[in-house]
This record gives structure tokens, sequence and C-alpha cells, in this order.
């Protein structure tokens, strides 16, 4: 059967609202992803849960599968694999959904399985004991080979993600040269070309990471590895984010029968992300040496630039809000709040997220802040700011993307609906009781990272215990709300309702007075240059005094 | 295209909050100093023991009230693994790896730093009150990494 003969019974079948999973429209390949996601983000939580009852010295972890074993089988699952095969999922479905066509999506697949691979070539370095290095795998920590290739190769399928969403745009505009791209294949495209410019800095590090752990090489710069890294490491989180905005912005709306504020505007938001997300790394590295403290106070500046976008987001989302709450009648604040659809998980989760983002932003000003920063840096404040981030906004609203996403892609009904709504508030308290414990931990000087944090009975650390107890309660609840989410999520396909109308998960379209989008906007090529100039721009110092300074090469080691 | 009154209100304001922040760090630094600690002075790290001052490391008393402390960290402990000094006394520390990355940390005082193979950090502290203060490695080094702390007792 050709490409094109398949594409069209399987738009006969979608639209007869016939259970659709054939391989043509791509389908299938977005539900692997989604489902990859969540079996993912299971182990996670509870690896999560697990590592809150041994810092509450509630329990000790056997020596065959230690506390920093399974740590870094927590980050590497929840900040690498987890977020990354739902985002390249999302945007799969995005660009293959709002540009409808005859394609293969043999592309889309070798980039699936090659992530796939990539994954489970870690996950086996990190199961054995080889790779207890966390997800940050900080030389001269040296880890197997494998661990390094099989991250390699998870970014590698990342590219070939992105190149297909790419090939997809560019065939829209060859086609349609008059027409805007759709905005949410186009808050896609920026968001991959933003990944493939800040991978490039963790693919760097990993060609001078494998050939020295595999031998061949007999030291490390140990400063530029880290400067490599977060360079990579800080974009990572604006990766999630954007995800999480492209669905703010035009999904969230559905929900409600909203549109989309502004169309020029969400694109310029987008553009502003994809320049700001990358000069920005060295806010990671403000406490490290062998960094002058001109180059930290620059990306101090280039950090804060994210105020911009992260303003007009808050902004065009609540007045998505407030204007179709108008439509129906309904005006002022409580109004609008109580208006809003919180008892559907595919609005709650993401406006459950938004709150606590709010938090979130708060906190990352602190961490911005130049000095400031010596206060919470690698305190317990840290890993309460990024659980209030990657475990707030970005995962709350990809599960309540799931809950919709799910059903479209299998044409079933949600399983247990109910269950759902309950999962979305569990998340959210827990995450506010064990967030809260753990900021607070880290004003109390709490280092992170730690097995244990008793330190022998020292007075110092006497403070820091009730706080692991509430941390290890909030954790408790995730992990049982990650559980509904399992269910639900598998549940959905295994029960097998179908639908009597086939469920949709759609884009909002944008309100009419707000069309008139400059064109510059949509030359995303030029923007990607102007993007890699500012990056270029804002390491090429600091990357050239480090490979100036006399920097000696550190054996690696295992002290694991 | 069209930005409505309220939105250019309200990205002013974000702007405003921009500029107030940069001009309070900024000044910070500039004026009295405050800079994250960004020492630049690299070593051998396969060498730190035979490398003066860090092949005898402790305390060392440079005026009265002026202290030098030269750490060296090493999976897992820190070496000296006490030092003593008076109230009000003004410690710099330099601290170095010997192998892998650790921090330096002394919770509540503000000393906060990475320790990097092949840099030496550095941080100035005035110990005011008396007391024992914990001193630990803020940074994953390895299985022992919990158990890697000291102790600075203010007399």
């Amino acid at each position: 059967m050709t490409t094109t003969a398949t594409a069209t019974s399987a738009r006969r079948a979608a639209a007869d609202g016939v259970l659709d999973l054939s391989r043509a429209n791509g389908n299938l390949l977005v539900l692997a992803h989604i489902y990859t996601a969540t079996l993912v983000l299971g182990i996670g939580a509870l690896f999560g849960m697990l590592q809150g009852f041994s810092r509450a010295n509630f329990i000790v972890m056997p020596p065959w599968f230690d506390y920093y074993r399974m740590l870094t089988a927590h980050g590497v699952l929840m900040a690498l694999v987890f977020t990354t095969f739902f985002i390249t999922g999302l945007f799969t479905y995005a660009v293959y959904h709002t540009i409808p066509r005859a394609r293969s999506v043999r592309l889309g697949w070798i980039g699936y399985c090659t992530m796939l691979v990539g994954t489970l070539m870690t996950a086996v370095a990190i199961l054995d004991g080889s790779a207890s290095v966390l997800y940050t795998f900080y030389a001269p920590l040296k880890a197997s080979p494998l661990f390094y290739f099989g991250a390699t190769f998870l970014v590698l399928g990342t590219w070939v993600v992105a190149a297909d969403i790419i090939v997809n745009v560019v065939w829209f505009k060859r086609h349609n040269a008059d027409q805007r791209i759709p905005l949410p294949a186009f808050m896609a495209t920026a968001t991959m070309i933003m990944w493939l410019i800040a991978t490039l800095g963790v693919v760097a590090e990993m060609l001078l990471l494998i050939p020295w752990s595999l031998g061949w090489t007999q030291g490390i710069d140990v400063g530029l590895t880290r400067m490599l890294f977060w360079y990579f490491g800080h974009p990572l989180v604006y990766f999630w984010i954007m995800a999480a905005y492209t669905i703010w912005y035009t999904v969230v709306p559905v929900t409600f029968r909203g549109r989309v504020f502004s169309d020029g505007l969400t694109r310029l938001a987008f553009l502003m992300l994809l320049l700001l997300s990358t000069p920005v790394g060295l806010h990671h590295q403000y406490l490290d040496p062998g960094v002058s403290a001109g180059w930290k106070w620059l990306h101090t500046v280039t950090t804060y630039g994210v105020v911009i976008p992260s303003f007009m987001t808050a902004f065009a989302i609540f007045a998505t809000f407030e204007l179709a709450a108008r439509k129906a009648g309904v005006r002022g604040f409580v109004g609008v709040v109580r208006w809003l659809p919180w008892k559907n998980p595919v609005f709650a989760g993401p406006a459950l997220g938004m709150i606590l983002f709010i938090f979130g932003g708060f906190g990352g000003i602190v961490n911005n802040s130049y000095s400031m920063d010596v206060l919470v840096h690698n305190t317990m404040w840290i890993v309460g700011h990024f659980h209030i981030t990657v475990g707030g906004p970005a995962a709350l609203t990809f599960i309540g993307a799931t809950y919709g996403l799910v059903p479209a892609l299998t044409g079933r009904t949600l399983f247990a609906p109910k269950l759902a709504l309950v999962q979305v508030y569990l998340w959210f308290g827990g995450m506010v009781i064990m967030s809260t414990a753990m900021h607070w931990a880290g004003l109390l000087g709490s280092p992170r990272r730690t097995a244990d944090v008793s330190y022998f009975g020292a007075q110092g650390a006497a403070t820091w215990h009730p706080e692991m107890v509430w941390a290890a309660v909030g954790g408790t609840i995730i992990a049982i709300s990650v559980l509904l989410f399992i269910i639900v999520a598998t549940g959905t396909y295994f029960a097998d309702r179908h639908a009597d109308e086939r469920p949709v998960f759609d884009f909002a379209a944008t309100n009419e007075d707000a069309l008139d989008t400059p064109p510059v906007l949509d030359k995303l090529g030029r923007w990607a240059a102007v993007a890699i100039g500012l990056a270029v721009l804002a390491y090429a110092g600091p990357v050239a005094a480090q490979i100036q300074a006399h920097a000696y090469l550190a054996p690696g080691m295992r002290t694991w | 295209m069209h930005v409505h009154r309220q939105e250019r209100l309200w990205m002013a304001l974000g702007i405003a909050m921009l500029v107030v922040f940069l001009a309070v760090i900024t000044t910070a630094a500039v004026v009295d100093g405050f800079v994250p600690p960004s020492h630049v002075q690299s070593i051998d790290p396969t060498r730190v023991s035979e490398t003066p001052p860090f092949d005898h490391p402790g305390l060392r008393k440079v005026a009265d009230g002026a202290y030098e402390a030269y750490y060296v960290a090493r999976v897992f402990s820190f070496t000296p693994a006490s030092i003593d000094v008076p109230a009000g006394a003004r410690v710099t520390f330099y601290v170095t790896s010997a192998d892998v990355e650790h921090g330096f940390s002394i919770p509540e005082t503000g000393v906060n730093t990475m320790v990097t193979p092949g840099w030496v950090s550095t941080v100035s502290h005035t110990f005011k009150e008396p007391g024992t203060f914990l001193l630990v490695c803020n940074e994953y080094c390895g299985a022992g990494h919990h158990l890697m702390a000291a102790k600075v007792v203010v007399k």
C-alpha cells in the first residue's frame, strides 16, 4: 500500500470514529512517546519516594541498590528521559496534526527508537552500578562508557525527531508561502531549534568523555566539561517550559472554549525564549573556581532577560481566561476563577502547574541573584526549586495533556476520569508539602544529594530532620498520585472503551482581532542564526578563558 | 501588531523590576564587593600533596584577627578535620581537591563554594559568635559523600 492510500484510509477511519492506530497518521508513534514517558515517570516516582524515606531515616537502601545509584536513576529518568519523551511526542503530534498531509512517519520512528535504545543503554549502566554519577555526571567521576553512549543516543534520537519536525514545517512553507506556520507547529519548531543549539554543548562534552571513559585519553579538563554541561543544562529547563507554554497557550483554552490571546505576541514570546535560553548557563556555576566574576555577571543579566517572555506569557494566559469568561457573561476575579473548568483534568493539571510556577519563578529569581546564590547553592532549596518547576508546571501540564492526548490517539474514552481529577490535585498538594519542606531545609543549610543528613548528630544538622520527614510525606503523596496517573493513562488503552464520538485533542484558534502578525516573526531560520550568535557571544569569552588558563587534566575515578 | 495598553503597562512593570534587580546586584558587586567566589588559580590535581601550601594544610595566622586556612578535600574527608579560631576572626579559606568534584559549605555562614580538581577555591568569613560550626561537602563525590564533614570551632 502506498503512503497516500494509507493516509487516506487513516483519515477515513478517524472520521468514522473507529479506533485508529494505523502507522501512517503517526498516532501510534505519538502514543509510543507518551506511554514511554508515563512508564518512566512511574519508575522515577518510586525511586523518588524511596529517596525521601532514606533522607528521613525511615529506611536504609541495601548495598546492591544504594542511595546514589537510585538518585542517579531518579534524576536521569525524570529530568532527561520522562520530559524528553513527552515533549518530542507532543511536538510530533502538534506538527502532524496542524500540518495535515500524506507523510512518511519513518523518520519519526527512527528518532523514537534511537531515543529508546539510548535510554535502555543508560538504564543498564545505572542499574548495574557502573554509573552512579548522578544526572549531571560531573567529571572526573568516571562512569562506564555505556552510560555516555546511551545518553548520546538519547540526544541524537531527539535530533532525528527535530529533523522530522523541520522537514514537515519546510514542506508546509514550500506549499503555503503566503501563510503563517500554524501556531503549535511554530512553537514546536522554535523549541526544537533551541534544543538543537543547546544539545550541541552536551554532545561536545560527550566527545571529551567517551574517549576518556574508554581509556583512550588519560585525563579530563573538569572546568571545560562543567561549562559544556551547563551550556546545555539550563536550556534543558527551557525545553520543559516551552513545551508547557505550548500547552498553556494553545491547548488549555480549548477546555473552556477560549482562543489564543494574540498570535504575534505568542510567537514573539517563543522567539525570545529561543534567543534567551542558551546564553545563560553560567548562573549554575556562580560558585565555581576558575571562572571569573565578570562572565558570571554577564550571565546574570541574560538570565534575567527571561522575565520579559515570562511576563508576556502570564498576561496572555490570564487574558485568555478573562476574555472567554466575559464572552460567557462572567465578570470579576472571583467569578472568572470559579467559572474555569477545575473539574476537567486537562485544565486542572496545567492550571495547578501555573500556580506552582509563580512560586518557582520567585525562587528562580533568588537563585539567579549572583551573590545571593551563595546562601542556597547546592542546598535542598535548589531541590525544592526544581521540583516546583519541572515537577510542577512542566510535569502537571504534561500529565493534564496526556489525559487529552491518550483518548484522542486511541479513540477510547478516558478511563476513570474522576481518578484523573483526584490525581492532579493530589500531585499539587504533595508537591506543595514536599517543595516547601525542601526550600525550608535549604534555608537552614541542609546540603542536597546526600544519603543522610544527620552528620553523626552534629548540632548544625539537628534542624534538618523534621523537614526531611515532611518532604517524605509530600513525596509519598506524589508517588500515590503517579500510581493513579498510570492506572488512568494505561487503563484508557486496556479498558478499550470506544467513544461514540472520537475524542479530539485540538489546538485553540486565535482571537480574530489579534492576527496581524508581522511576517518577520515567522522567519525561524534567521532567528536561529541570531540565537547561535548570542550563544557564541556569551560563551566565546568564558570558554576561551577556560582553554587558555593552565588547566590541568584530572584522572578519572570511580568513588562509589 | 497590536499590543493592548494594559499589556504595555504590565511589560513596563516587568522591565522596571528587571532593571531594579540588576541595579541592586551590580551596585552590591561593585561598591560592596559582593561577588560569588571566583578565584582563578590552577593547580595540578595529581600533585596536591606536594604543592605548597597544600602540602601542609591547616590554619595560619597572618595578622591579629586574620587567618588563612588551607584545606585539601579528598574522598571522603577534609584536611584539616577541625580548626580553632577566636571569635571575631576573619578567616580566608583556600580549598582544593585531590580527586573529584567536592563542595565546601559551612551552613548559615555564607561560606559556600565548589571545589574543582585543578583549581583553588577561596572564600572569606568573619566568625563573630563562638560556637561549633559544621563544615560539609555539598557536592556529590561518591559512596561516602554524606560522611564528608569537618568542623570549625570558634572560641
